[in-house]
């Protein structure tokens, strides 16, 4: 086989991959869905034309030139579009080097490895910009049909911060390896991919409060302070804002750095390729070791149980990301509350549902981790206890962990509201037992490192635990403002809760 | 020659039997396990031969308390196993050919834990775990997490959960898949000691040389079925021929494919 004719067969084989794994996270892994699942996903883009329309509609008619306020504002969604493709690239990157199976049979062919890995670096950047013009799609039609066709030069610019997102979540990947070595980097980018897009979100809303004592992100860059700071309109910071407004020097020159930037990671990193997957399945030879041995502790068999789920979710890298993404969440409400002991902003109250919106969704993921990831199935089956008791310890490590996370930010609430500080309990309590209650309802056999998928395994359950964590949010903030509304939200809540718990598998 | 409901006539009593299975049956989409009886002996070493798909593991399975039988019973120690699942599984221990274990404990907090699940004393258990890795060879990895181990190291840690209890019965699942020689060996040697102790040991295998040589009983199960049971001088004499095991392994599979 030639080198050009076994590049194109490796082409077809990348391509066929990334359509089988985007299908795979469309359906659940479940064959026999394909159509309804891409029925489903052409309903929802249609649909999210209408909440496109709402946010950003009132734009299509910007043209050039643009003044400072509108250009930071559009610059600063650029770069957040950008923060999130590049947290999307980091997973891809890192899921290619330590997750992928058929590493070991692409090392050991007679094929040119830096031409492989060229073509892999490839397949990333093709599967990140497609999916960031998937979703951005709906917004830009927007803009096309109420703006004009001079905005579909935005498609080319989702196209051009996807090649550059690629290209150096790629460069920063194996910077990271080449730094703190595989078993560091593989943790230290999945906690990045978690936290940099929702970092940027939250850097604007803590500036906010910090300079306003708003949560709103937008006070920040419409201020008067963010245009002083502002370059002039020739800088090249404005060239993405000017690209997507449809000005064409601009689009072909960011086009072309995106490319060379493509290009230049591609020449200086496909051969490092190779030794850095070398060196990742070599990671697992210099397994991590303890620095100490505890000794055996005697009790119950539930304190066995919960012993272990706590040294195993401590150890978990998905888990350590997801959490601290939901923690990051938290630090907006935090410094909120931290400025509401100073002045008697109302703003305060938007800590309540914050922080119960963020308890259910961890709740969720804790209960998955517990009561579904059981790597060792069989070892707890065959133990002499019940099985009542055994969910029953699981149970209780979720409600341990979110009340260790909680416990001190209801009680610093507490100086300030105690009210307040009463209803964010009760809102936090009701969620979490809610999400434990869906993910007990629907349990199912999985291997922890199964985690980023259990939400394409039981869309009904992610749903459920979405929707439960929205409605006892809303209930908590309406209890503090309107209880009778509180009321009529959280019977709802509970009704869905009642529809999830009578459709959910029937349990021995 | 296979076995006919005559035969199994439980020769001895509920007092020497580590187990006692009666009209054990499991369906899925067709018969797995059909009405089977078995009875095994305390201090017993006992191979369960049989095809692929001949219905071993489903039959352990359910002895093991993971399976729930759809019909029959199930006597460990003269406990019945499925009136009183706590107290059977108490005396015994299951070893699936798929070692099951958190690839983020080391070894040791492994054995802690599978203590700490069987109510085990710390003190002796700490002892035990130590001894016990030491002697499948993982003396150097005990503070390493399980996660960079190969598939013969997972085998070993979880071979030594299963005995860190210090069962009565264990139930052993192709445990010598994916081990290399030695290790193969010190597992060998481990569960024969084991059974000198009075331990009664249960094992599938594909490996007829290790039946042959470790087994004090074998039995063959096909279409889940009993069709032959006995020391391999008891199935040589019924057999009429001095054959090896795996001539009348491979006769007997046949003959019930036939029926």
């Amino acid at each position: 086989m030639s080198s050009a004719s076994s590049l194109s067969w490796f082409v077809r084989h990348e391509v066929r991959l990334a359509w089988r794994e985007w299908i795979a996270m469309l359906t659940g892994g479940r064959r026999g869905r394909k159509r309804a699942a891409m029925i489903g996903l052409v309903v929802f883009a249609a649909i999210m034309h209408l909440p496109a329309y709402a946010v950003i509609g009132r734009f299509a008619g910007l043209e050039m030139p643009l003044d400072k306020t509108s250009l930071i504002v559009m610059t600063a969604t650029i770069a957040l579009a950008w923060a999130l493709m590049l947290s999307q690239a980091i997973e891809s990157v890192t899921r290619v080097f330590y997750a992928r199976a058929d590493l070991d049979l692409i090392m050991s062919s007679p094929v040119r490895l830096t031409n492989i890995f060229s073509v892999r670096i490839a397949a990333i950047a093709l599967s990140v910009t497609s999916m960031a013009l998937l979703f951005a799609a709906p917004f830009v039609d927007v803009l096309v049909i109420s703006g004009g066709a001079r905005w579909l030069a935005a498609f080319a610019v989702v196209i051009a911060i996807g090649l550059s997102a690629v290209a150096v979540a790629i460069a920063v990947t194996l910077i990271l390896f080449r730094l703190i070595g595989p078993g560091r980097t593989r943790l230290v980018a999945q906690i990045l991919a978690a936290v940099v897009g929702a970092g940027f979100v939250i850097a604007l809303q803590v500036a906010a409060i910090l300079s306003y004592g708003t949560l709103s992100r937008f006070a920040v860059l419409t201020s008067d302070a963010a245009a002083g700071f502002a370059p002039g309109p020739d800088s090249l910071l404005w060239w993405p804002a000017r690209a997507a407004l449809g000005d064409p020097e601009a689009l072909l020159l960011l086009l072309a750095g995106s490319l060379v930037m493509l290009g230049a990671v591609m020449a200086i990193f496909s051969p490092r390729f190779a030794d850095t997957a070398i060196g990742v399945s070599g990671s697992h030879a210099s397994a991590r070791a303890s620095q100490h041995a505890n000794p055996f502790r005697n009790g119950s068999r539930q304190q066995a149980l919960r012993r272990k789920e706590f040294v195993l979710l401590k150890r978990d890298p998905w888990l350590m990301s997801q959490s601290l993404m939901q923690l990051l969440y938290l630090v907006p409400p935090a410094l909120l509350l931290w400025r509401g002991f100073s002045d008697s902003s109302a703003a305060i109250m938007l800590v309540t549902p914050v922080m119960v919106m963020a308890a259910g969704q961890l709740a969720g993921g804790l209960a998955w981790l517990t009561i579904s990831g059981e790597d060792a199935a069989d070892l707890v089956a065959t133990a002499p206890l019940p099985p009542v008791s055994v969910v029953r310890a699981k149970i209780e490590v979720v409600l341990i962990a979110i009340a260790a996370i909680f416990a001190p930010l209801v009680a610093a609430l507490a100086l300030a509201s105690p009210i307040q500080a009463a209803i964010t309990a009760l809102g936090v309590i009701v969620a979490t037992v809610s999400a434990t209650a869906i993910q007990l309802w629907f349990r199912v056999q999985a291997r922890r490192s199964q985690f980023r998928r259990r939400q394409t395994s039981s869309r009904i359950a992610t749903f459920a635990e979405a929707f439960s964590s929205i409605g006892w949010a809303a209930t908590s903030a309406l209890a503090l403002a309107a209880p009778f509304a509180a009321g009529i939200s959280g019977v709802l809540t509970a009704a869905i809760m009642a529809v999830t718990w009578k459709i959910s598998p029937r349990r021995e | 020659m296979v076995c006919n409901e005559a035969d199994m006539d439980f020769p001895m009593t509920i007092a020497e039997a580590a187990l006692e299975v009666r009209g054990l049956t499991k369906r899925f989409d067709r018969p797995a396990v059909d009405a089977l009886d078995l009875a095994v002996r305390r201090g017993e070493f006992y191979a369960l031969l049989g095809p692929n798909g001949a219905g071993k593991t489903t039959t352990l399975r359910m002895v093991a308390g993971l399976l729930r039988p759809d019909a029959g019973s199930v006597s460990i120690l003269g406990i019945d196993a499925l009136a009183d699942p706590v107290a059977a599984k108490q005396t015994m221990a299951w070893v699936s050919d798929e070692p099951m274990i958190y690839d983020k404990l080391t070894p040791l907090e492994y054995l802690e834990f599978v203590a700490g699940l069987w109510g085990i004393d710390a003190a002796s258990a700490e002892a035990s775990a130590h001894e016990l890795l030491a002697s499948l060879g993982l003396g150097p990895h005990l503070h390493e997490r399980c996660e960079g181990f190969s598939k013969g190291m997972r085998q070993k840690v979880a071979l030594a959960g299963a005995l860190v209890h210090d069962p009565r019965l264990i139930i052993l699942d192709e445990p010598l898949t994916g081990l290399d020689a030695l290790s193969a060996r010190h597992v060998k040697g481990l569960l024969q000691a084991r059974v000198r102790a009075g331990c009664t040991v249960i094992m599938t295998t594909h490996i007829l040389e290790v039946a042959e040589r470790m087994a004090d009983r074998i039995g063959v199960i096909a279409a889940g079925r009993l069709v032959a049971e006995g020391t391999l001088d008891e199935l040589r004499q019924r057999n009429g021929r001095d054959d090896t095991l795996e001539d009348m392994f491979i006769a007997l599979v046949d003959e019930a494919a036939a029926a």
